[in-house]
């Protein structure tokens, strides 16, 4: 690691860790309902909202009925997607003449985008139309990253609440997450953005005049260079502040118009961590015993930060293959050396490595360099964050109510090891509790390793691969893990838009993503009925550094181990396969 | 059940349509373009007689001797502005070091005298296959090359290459870059 790489790292960790108390604060004082500024001038509006739909903010439901409304909401939301690709060339704000999306690929991308994955087996500025992008697409990347927070907030009701049978009200926490958290947030990011120089338009592409007269595969002379343009600033804004991923363009934040310059790079890197890491804090907040936020978010880092570190080191490093054509790979003032395939040059080694495994350890999914040509091992990292559940960090809502499935199981082991009663925030964690939440642990798994090895051993599966050996393997494994785990971003070489992949993808995404919310809702459901036990001498304290670690070390073993094997016949093989 | 919640899933998802996929991209449209009219527009480059020379964002395709090259680019053909890709060659993939090969043979062609060790972003494909940069490495690997073939003083194409460098924002994030387009427009448009 270079001197640079570690200021940059260190850079931007510092500027996460500052905004974590303050829009921490925000976000828990709009879902308990006190006044923060935005919800006291929209108030109209938000009731208006309720007026329109029929719904009576102060009427809760079951969790079974939360449950419901959140799956009839997301099934609405698939069907749209769905029907605006298929019927976008007939459809307004289609300058470039895109044609209908085909069945398979528009359905991957509707189950994709509604179920915040944004996987994406198609390129944007090739298939989609501007109105596709705009009104389909990011519509999802709001509602989306408001499902997910909407539920982390039922599941965080359930801590709080005394023998009630109700989690809230799923259309009040969806209303209150878009109206005062994203929308406001999405546009002051667009602007900044667009400052920087990504395009925001309804033109046309722009077409130039190449300075030296290109030829195509043909030989054929090509004088103009076609620029594809569109209302871009608005959609990257949010897919970077929603854990959605989905790029306007095909190769997502690498491009130039998706990522301009340093800057843009950096406010996207925020805009990852932003919401993740602060719902953190909402939650010790609304617990009201912020030590418990903390706490997760310092077992968060225990893992994030070698994570990081080790990321940096071995992209670093770069490709002993180059060097021994004489390749200078070397970190000097003038260039930032190490492994550049794949990455583009004003971002060099620091900033796309700090990326790959920001964007992995948050399910976010954008890239802004091609985890493909990564380095075995430094490509590793990003496969296995996604790997051990999402959960360090992981998506806006999602990532969180993950990591709370494994602190259940955490203190269920803890009370278990030491006799006592396992409890959490004086809630009893009993039989029905840990079932769920073992679910939560190992649905992923399972949904990553069968369609994996249904991929290998079936010649549509290995017809998607577009690197020889062990790499091969390696991009399919990664193409399930990213899927189930809602990830979306990919090792990019592999050939997914086939109804092989359309379909195998779309069920992990869907398993991946409602097989974990449902149980967990259930969780809040059984736990909001309980009674609040007070805190005792015997009672295990979970914001102590000895549970913070144990939690680590739960997480890792149930979400890591099981990897292993399959890590050792991908990355660690051809790692060894390079010396 | 189902009834009750029917009509607030429509409703709310016709008013969350209009509210982040119609109104919310026009505002930003609206700010955007009044405020950074050009940016949005793809920061293009344009003519004194208007014709558009390219986006000073978005990369093109060189390989001649007389101008400064970028990096190598994996769309087809190069540098497509209309279809961005990266390569996605593993590290272990032989074509990576094909493609690698490749490039050191056309630069050592171009320049035979030049034994420095060539800057790895020279001979490596792009993320987006439209880079607009190279390192200030490669812009220095090249200087002579261009230097002779225009018959300039290596001072002269030194200055070009200054004007066209983004250092690091506040010495601190990002790497600093030539931007290739720029330097090979300026150099076109030298007078000696």
């Amino acid at each position: 690691m270079s001197l640079n790489d570690f200021i940059q790292a260190a850079f931007f960790l510092v500027a996460v860790l500052l905004t974590v108390k303050p829009f921490g604060t925000y976000m828990a004082r709009i879902y308990e309902g006190s006044p923060a500024g935005l919800n006291v001038w929209l108030a109209p509006v938000e009731r208006g909202f309720y007026r329109l739909c029929g719904v009576k903010p102060e009427e809760g439901m079951s969790w079974k009925t939360y449950a419901f409304a959140m799956i009839l909401f997301n099934i609405l939301g698939v069907l749209v997607v769905y029907a605006f690709q298929r019927l976008q060339a007939a459809l307004p704000l289609n300058p470039m003449a895109m044609p209908a999306v085909s069945p398979d690929s528009s359905f991957n991308t509707a189950v994709s985008f509604a179920s915040n994955t944004n996987w994406q087996g198609y390129g944007g500025e090739s298939t989609m139309s501007y109105l596709t992008q705009m009104s389909a697409l990011v519509v999802q990347n709001f509602v989306s990253a408001a499902t997910g927070m909407a539920i982390l907030v039922a599941i965080i009701r359930g801590f709080i609440q005394k023998q009630m049978n109700t989690i809230g009200n799923f259309w009040v926490d969806m209303v209150r997450t878009v109206l005062y958290i994203l929308i406001p947030l999405s546009i002051v990011f667009a602007l900044a953005l667009s400052w920087q120089g990504i395009p925001q338009t309804f033109s046309k592409s722009a077409a130039a005049t190449y300075l030296q007269t290109e030829k195509d595969s043909n030989g054929k002379p090509v004088t103009e260079q076609d620029i594809a343009l569109g209302p871009v600033a608005s959609q990257i804004s949010i897919k970077q502040l929603g854990s959605n991923g989905g790029g306007f363009y095909n190769v997502n934040s690498a491009h130039p118009f998706e990522n301009p310059t340093p800057l843009s790079n950096f406010l996207e890197m925020l805009a990852i961590f932003l919401i993740p890491i602060g719902l953190c804090y909402t939650f010790g907040y609304m617990v009201r015993d912020r030590r418990q936020g903390w706490a997760i978010i310092a077992a968060m880092f225990i893992i994030f930060l070698p994570c990081l570190w080790f990321g940096i080191q071995i992209e670093q490093q770069g490709n002993p293959l180059l060097a021994k054509l004489g390749v200078d790979q070397s970190a000097t003032a003038f260039q930032p050396g190490g492994n550049m395939e794949g990455k583009e040059a004003r971002f060099g080694i620091a900033n796309s490595a700090i990326w790959a495994v920001t964007t992995t350890a948050i399910a976010n999914g954008s890239v802004n360099s091609m985890h493909d040509s990564y380095m075995p091992l430094s490509g590793m990292i990003p496969l296995w964050l996604i790997q051990i559940g999402e959960v360090d960090f992981g998506g806006v809502g999602c990532g969180l109510y993950g990591m709370l499935g494994f602190i259940i199981v955490a203190v269920f082991i803890a009370g278990l090891m030491i006799g006592r009663t396992p409890e959490y925030l004086g809630k009893k964690i009993e039989a029905f509790e840990m079932k769920m939440a073992s679910l939560v642990a190992v649905i992923p798994h399972l949904f990553i390793l069968i369609p994996t090895a249904i991929a290998v051993l079936t010649v549509a599966g290995k017809a998607g691969i577009s690197n020889p050996g062990p790499h091969g393997f390696s991009e399919i494994l990664y193409a399930f893990s990213s899927a189930a785990g809602n990830n979306g971003s990919a090792f990019g070489g592999i050939n997914a838009n086939t109804v092989f992949y359309n379909v195998m993808t779309a069920i992990s995404m869907l398993f991946g993503r409602y097989w974990l919310a449902i149980p967990m809702l259930a969780i809040a459901g059984s736990l909001s009925a309980k009674k609040i036990i007070p805190t005792t001498q015997g009672t295990l304290p979970t914001h102590t550094p000895l549970f913070i670690i144990f939690l680590v070390m739960v997480v890792l073993v149930i979400g890591a181990l099981v990897f292993f094997p399959a890590l050792a016949l991908g990355p660690i093989v051809e790692h060894l396969m390079l010396k | 059940m189902l009834f009750a919640q029917l009509r607030p899933a429509i409703v709310s998802f016709i008013l969350f349509t209009v509210l982040t996929g119609v109104l919310y991209p026009l505002l930003v449209t609206g700010i955007a373009q009044t405020a950074f009219h050009k940016r949005a527009e793809g920061s293009l480059i344009v003519s004194a007689d208007g014709k558009i020379l390219g986006s000073s964002l978005i990369g093109q395709n060189f390989d001649d001797p007389k101008y400064f090259w970028g990096r190598i680019s994996a769309t087809s053909p190069a540098y497509n502005a209309s279809s961005s890709s990266g390569s996605n060659l593993g590290p272990s993939n032989p074509a990576l070091l094909d493609e690698v090969k490749g490039r050191i043979s056309a630069l050592k062609a171009a320049d035979p005298g030049n034994n420095d060790p060539i800057p790895v972003d020279l001979v490596t494909s792009s993320g987006s296959g439209l880079d607009p940069h190279i390192s200030l490495a490669a812009a220095r690997y090249q200087l002579a090359r261009v230097a002779r073939v225009r018959g300039l003083s290596a001072d002269a194409v030194q200055q070009i290459i200054d004007q066209n460098t983004q250092g690091r924002l506040l010495g601190i994030l990002g790497e600093p870059v030539v931007n290739v387009l720029q330097v090979n427009l300026a150099l076109d448009q030298y007078k000696k």
